[in-house]
């Protein structure tokens, strides 16, 4: 009961579901009309596209960035002895789900409009209105909210695996706050937040909705440019070596993350 | 942690109930309807099955490249879909739709001759016209101080990011086409060349390329112009009296969305049925004041309330949509690519 | 002070997690189909009770859910044990199959099996869609399970199979009781994401066959009518009571055994 062969069922439907598909994209990507050919690539090289692509790694980078500035505090005041109660944390930061995320991502789109709740809110206390929605500012925000719950349960859960003795022992042999925390804390939640690194840029990377719903249309990423390739243009081809390219960057980053060990060492999500 | 196997079980029990409760018994006689989101009035699908004891299951897309998306590989079955009039003549080259013989329908009588012989379907053999409209600009009057009626407007500096474009490559170039003067079905490279500059140039002044959320925004003064269909300008104007719509000079895009059969049908006499219940003029009437976009039967036209029925909006005279300036999208097969690269450029120029 | 701040920072983080829901709870109420305030109206709980084509897509949505988790949460615990006995190497290849589904765009796993699907020539239809699901969302069960599996004591079972409990027996009594945690919120978890899953679920639906995400989605057009704000508020609101309900029954037991 308690074997290894246990594990045949998944890897089975995980062979069917999960390599087969991707090979077959990467067929798709090499084939037109029956031949082999890299047009498909080729094509990815024009400038707007290459634009594209940079801009999408800058906008998910950015979001990163904050995520993790926002996310760290909160972990540790979370991870603190006092409010520890994992389940409920867990159920703070996943019940929004229930309420569907184009719904919700929708719902921003009117919070932030120029004559939205908010806007209304600031010109109520005499400040001037500010344009948040339509560019870079709101898809960033988006991401934000949208990808933050991966990035603060890895780190939380690292923190709360820190043994409590080697921070004391820190403060006896004599360090203060700062060093402890980048001496001693930091080191030990790094599989944390190299997890919460990459379960946020990918998403952000590759979303479609996001600037869809928020950034007004004027932004195109590289998941805009894919989805477009497979419900509008029809052109399996392109969409499937648009694909390639980020299911690259995926396993560069899942060797990355090999390699980090966070996997490992408690960096999970949960 | 119990709690949490609780409240799932508890969640399971109160979904079975309400499932059980729905009763979702597949019945023989049955036919899928693919349509377009909320573009019908849901009480109709009941009407029907009250009528005929034919159960309607039915779904939905958002535009007609996704609906062609799905039909295409062939291993999903609808009787009944509702494409638009390129989309028609792409399906009917591509031999995906059944031909429809207009004899067998009681109803058919009552489309308006104006939407028979289309260009798409020039022997009316594969479809039956459901829905139509124009495209325009829809602008509020209390900051608009110009008189609407070119696409130039959406050009003026004074209006830099006040102004709402369709976020569709077609519609949009098919907006700089027509301000330039050329037809929205051309192929020729250079004019294609120009309206992409065209938009580029543009691009600075546009608050956003928006879908439907555009439309709530205009209401709320977010913007002062959107390009939009006529359908959507009358539920925009009924919620907000300052907001007009226009149908520019120079010429613009008018659609017709019709009922088609599946090549895949296997419940044909049902799909007939079902159409020639769709052009009954009461619910075809009943539809017309849901969706708020324009009927091609005039007799449930004279059934809807007063201000609908005279509206310009919905109803333009004759005189204008007749104009040579007006017309129909063809299937676009053959110049999607360029069209695509278009719109990428456009949008990277940002 | 310090603790004033740590704590105004929870609750505006958590403002805004819930803002939005809070103003789409609100637009439920909303005489208007437009996101724009018109006064307090019921009507659209009534005309959910009477639109045949939302409480199907709810159905649906709830039973994809419920298939399909309950399917990840067994397919994933067990392969979690199972990897758990594997051998370094094995194990290296195992969960990095597991993270890819994981870290690859939602829209790639969407269209690559929608590819899978076409090429077999498997019809679209609620079997794609929970097929999908179960392949999304088993890898967050296996991960949930997994560190529970790894703090737990594995002499204990090999004690219950000496004092002659069958292999089942010892699973049952003593591996599942510890990894219990993980699987639960592996399960909720695999159930939320099929709830909230749109990208996946909008390559390979079938005829007659729409989700609540991908019916909210087709109205882009004309407008998400603020029945599906209806339907999203008795959802949301559910899960808070059933939780609220449960958290308080607990609560009032565990107050009882301290009184005694």
């Amino acid at each position: 009961m308690h074997r290894k062969s246990l594990a045949y069922p998944y890897l089975i439907w995980a062979a069917i579901f999960i390599v087969v598909p991707l090979l077959l994209i990467v067929y798709f990507s090499f084939f037109k009309d029956g031949s082999f050919t890299i047009q498909n690539y080729q094509k990815f090289l024009e400038d707007y596209y290459i634009k594209a692509l940079i801009r999408s790694i800058e906008l998910a980078f950015i979001s990163t960035v904050i995520c993790l500035v926002m996310a760290y505090p909160l972990a540790m005041i979370l991870s603190d002895k006092h409010m520890t109660n994992k389940q409920i944390i867990l159920l703070l930061v996943v019940l929004p789900m229930w309420m569907n995320s184009l719904l919700r991502t929708y719902a921003w789109g009117s919070l932030l409009e120029n004559n939205g709740v908010i806007n209304s809110m600031l010109k109520a206390v005499q400040l001037a209105p500010i344009t948040f929605l339509y560019g870079n500012g709101a898809v960033i925000f988006g991401m934000v909210y949208n990808f933050f719950p991966f990035m603060v349960l890895p780190i939380y859960n690292v923190l709360c695996k820190i043994d409590p003795s080697l921070i004391e022992a820190s403060y006896d042999l004599g360090a203060d706050k700062v060093t402890t925390f980048r001496k001693v804390i930091l080191p030990l939640s790094m599989p944390g937040v190299v997890t919460g690194i990459v379960m946020v840029f990918m998403p952000a990377l590759t979303t479609f909705l996001i600037t869809r719903l928020l950034g007004g249309g004027k932004i195109n990423l590289i998941g805009n440019i894919i989805e477009e390739q497979f419900t509008r243009t029809n052109n399996f081809g392109f969409g499937s070596a648009v694909s390639m390219i980020l299911m690259i960057i995926v396993l560069i980053t899942l060797a990355f993350m090999s390699k980090k060990d966070s996997l490992d060492k408690g960096g999970g999500l949960f | 942690m119990k709690k949490l196997t609780k409240a799932i079980t508890m969640l399971i029990t109160v979904s079975l109930l309400i499932l059980s409760l729905a009763g979702c018994g597949e019945s023989k006689n049955a036919i899928t309807v693919y349509n377009w989101g909320d573009y019908i009035d849901p009480e109709v699908n009941d009407l029907f099955t009250e009528e005929t004891g034919i159960k309607v299951v039915y779904s939905e897309y958002a535009n007609n490249e996704e609906m062609y998306a799905t039909v295409e590989p062939g291993n999903v079955n609808y009787d009944i879909l509702f494409p638009s009039d390129y989309m028609i003549e792409k399906m009917i080259k591509k031999d995906m739709l059944q031909k429809v013989d207009t004899s067998k329908l009681d109803n058919y009588k009552n489309i308006d001759n104006r939407f028979k012989k289309l260009p798409f379907d020039p022997e009316d053999s594969y479809s039956v016209p459901y829905m139509w409209g124009t495209v325009g600009i829809v602008y509020n009057t209390k900051m608009v101080e110009d008189v609407v009626d070119s696409w130039d407007v959406l050009w003026n500096e004074k209006y830099k990011e006040q102004i709402f474009m369709y976020d569709s490559e077609r519609d949009s170039i098919m907006v700089a086409l027509k301000k330039l003067g050329y037809s929205m079905n051309t192929r020729d490279e250079k004019e294609l060349e120009e309206a992409k500059k065209l938009l580029i140039e543009q691009a600075p002044l546009v608050l956003a390329y928006v879908g439907d959320e555009g439309k709530g925004k205009m209401v709320n003064g977010e913007a002062a112009l959107m390009v939009a269909w006529a359908g959507d300008a009358m539920v925009m104007m009924n919620e907000n009296p300052d907001l007009a719509y226009a149908i520019p000079k120079e010429g613009s895009n008018y659609f017709v969305d019709s009922i088609v059969i599946s090549k895949a049908s296997k419940n044909v006499e049902a799909a007939y049925e079902y159409i020639d219940f769709l052009c009954r003029p009461d619910i075809a009437a009943k539809n017309a004041q849901y969706i708020g976009y324009s009927t091609p039967i005039s007799k449930a036209r004279d059934l809807l309330p007063e201000e609908i029925k005279e509206s310009e909006v919905a109803y333009p005279k004759d005189e204008v949509i007749s104009h040579s300036n007006m017309e129909m999208f063809n299937d676009p097969s053959d110049i999607v690519e360029l069209y695509s690269s278009i719109w990428t450029e456009i949008k990277a120029s940002n | 002070m310090i603790s004033f701040i740590k704590k105004s920072y929870v609750v505006i983080i958590l403002i805004i997690m819930y803002a939005p829901i809070a103003l789409l709870m609100l637009f439920s109420f909303n005489n208007s189909k437009l996101p724009i305030w018109k006064g307090f109206t019921l009507s659209w709980y009534a005309k959910m009770f009477n639109d045949a084509s939302i409480q199907q897509a709810f159905m649906y949505t709830i039973i994809i859910a419920i298939i399909s988790s309950f399917a990840a949460t067994v397919i994933g615990t067990f392969a979690a044990m199972g990897i758990n006995r594997m051998v370094s190497w094995q194990k290296n290849i195992a969960m990095n199959i597991t993270y890819i589904p994981l870290l690859s765009p939602d829209i790639i796993i969407g269209i690559s099996l929608m590819m899978l699907f076409s090429v077999i020539k498997l019809p679209f239809g609620l079997p794609t869609l929970i097929v999908s699901h179960i392949t999304f969302s088993t890898p967050y069960v296996i991960l949930s399970v997994m560190p529970k599996l790894k703090q737990m004591d594995y002499n204990l079972y090999e004690a219950a199979l000496d004092l002659g409990a069958t292999p089942w027996y010892a699973f049952k009594k003593v591996i599942f009781p510890e990894i219990m945690p993980g699987v639960i919120a592996g399960a909720f978890i695999a159930f939320t994401l099929s709830i909230d899953d749109f990208v996946v679920s909008f390559f390979n639906k079938g005829a007659g066959v729409d989700t609540l995400s991908i019916k909210i989605y087709s109205m882009a057009r004309k407008g998400v009518n603020p029945t599906i704000n209806a339907i999203s508020t008795i959802m949301f609101s559910t899960i808070i009571i059933i939780l609220l309900v449960m958290n308080i029954k607990v609560n009032k037991k565990l107050s009882k055994s301290q009184t005694k």
